[in-house]
């Protein structure tokens, strides 16, 4: 009961994207398309799983002192490997998410779940937070790059819905990733009152 | 003249914040007042500068030599969080005045994604040199122009945000919401400059 409660709050109650506002980098950065921000959302989540059970395994062999460096490594190392991991196995993602890949390092939803939940939790559920929060991301960053993707070029995975012509180029290029994430949190805002 | 084209490009035309989406996070976080925007524009100038230096060396003449590459993430977060805890003690000791304007901001520094960003960009001379080779030098200026723009960015965003506080604006759009779509708009104005980089390389003779 109490690990589902954890993956609800993760997914929905605490939204790292919508609710908490974390991670706002990737969340525009590769939404251009609804696979772009899937893909992105997964490789976040793949790191904020494994961050999530390593530290809450080794949080009491860290001394307080040096615990953000120690964090920060081992989420560093664990971003080295998705990143061979993907360029061995999936060179079109890591064309298409380019810098972003090792900017996971620096994603805040990361280093600040490991604080706020893995350093105080058991590792069952911080496996199962890491799930929630992982899935939330995803299903965000889809969210976003699905109607950017359906406004822009009329498309979701590339599977054509109206003709690309009655599409608004500005929702793939930058200013439409601030205006549709703008207008999407205000609708959750909506959706919660 | 290809200096001036990286200087222009980096800061009007591929803006980091609004064509790149680097550095969203103080980029929402820290533009409520204009005062604060520019001493996180200026700290983000400095460590973003001594960082590229940093980072380009490491990658030249400790990374590369030993086949470490794959290192990169790893080393180079590292390096920019020392280095940060680095500027804030000399900071203090040095320059007290500046210290008191930059302190708050140079802690919120490390996990700007703008600064790893960038110095993976220098490293692996990926960045946009206008066809000179992608050296120390112009990757100093690419940082410091890109840095540039980010304040430029921060600034503008800032100042549109003073005048929102007052406006009376409906539940649901409050806070975020709104902001984010300011930005689009900010992020709309600076699309008319692309383009222009071209233009000037052509002027240039480039």
């Amino acid at each position: 009961m109490n690990q589902i409660k954890v993956f609800w709050n993760g997914l929905v109650k605490e939204n790292p994207t919508f609710v908490l506002l974390l991670g706002m980098c990737p969340t525009l950065g590769t939404t251009s398309s609804a696979l772009n921000g899937m893909s992105m959302g997964l490789a976040t989540m793949a790191v904020l799983i494994f961050s999530n059970l390593i530290i809450s395994l080794i949080k009491s062999f860290i001394p307080d002192m040096v615990r953000i460096p120690s964090y920060i490594v081992v989420i560093a190392s664990l971003v080295t490997i998705l990143q061979m991991v993907i360029k061995a196995y999936a060179p079109e993602i890591d064309k298409s998410l380019g810098l972003f890949i090792p900017l996971i390092v620096v994603n805040c939803i990361i280093l600040g779940r490991a604080e706020a939940f893995a350093a105080k939790n058991d590792p069952l559920s911080s496996v199962t937070d890491g799930v929630g929060m992982g899935l939330g991301f995803t299903m965000a960053l889809t969210l976003l790059g699905g109607v950017r993707e359906l406004l822009g070029t009329g498309r979701i995975f590339s599977f054509g819905i109206f003709p690309e012509d009655y599409g608004a180029l500005v929702f793939v290029l930058a200013p439409g990733a601030f205006i549709a994430l703008g207008y999407l949190i205000a609708i959750v805002n909506r959706l919660k009152n | 003249m290809a200096y001036i084209l990286i200087v222009i490009t980096a800061i009007f035309v591929n803006n980091i914040v609004l064509s790149q989406f680097l550095g969203i996070c103080p980029f929402l976080g820290v533009s409520k007042k204009v005062e604060s925007a520019l001493g996180m524009g200026a700290a983000v100038a400095f460590v973003l500068t001594i960082a590229t230096i940093v980072t380009y060396l490491i990658q030249k003449f400790v990374l590369e030599p030993n086949a470490l590459e794959y290192l990169q993430t790893i080393a180079f977060i590292l390096v920019i969080a020392a280095l940060v805890q680095m500027v804030e003690i000399v900071l203090k000791n040095v320059n007290p005045g500046l210290y008191q304007a930059l302190g708050v901001f140079l802690p919120l520094i490390t996990t700007n994604c703008c600064i790893l960003g960038v110095a993976i960009l220098v490293a692996g001379g990926t960045y946009n040199a206008q066809g000179l080779e992608p050296d120390l030098l112009t990757g100093i200026i690419f940082a410091f122009s890109t840095a540039i723009g980010f304040a430029l960015a921060l600034t503008i965003f800032a100042g549109m945000r003073e005048q929102l506080a007052m406006m009376n604006i409906p539940m649901g759009m409050q806070g975020m919401p709104i902001a984010l779509v300011t930005a689009g708009l900010l992020a709309m104005a600076f699309m008319g400059f692309s383009g222009v980089d071209n233009g000037l390389s052509k002027a240039f003779g480039l």
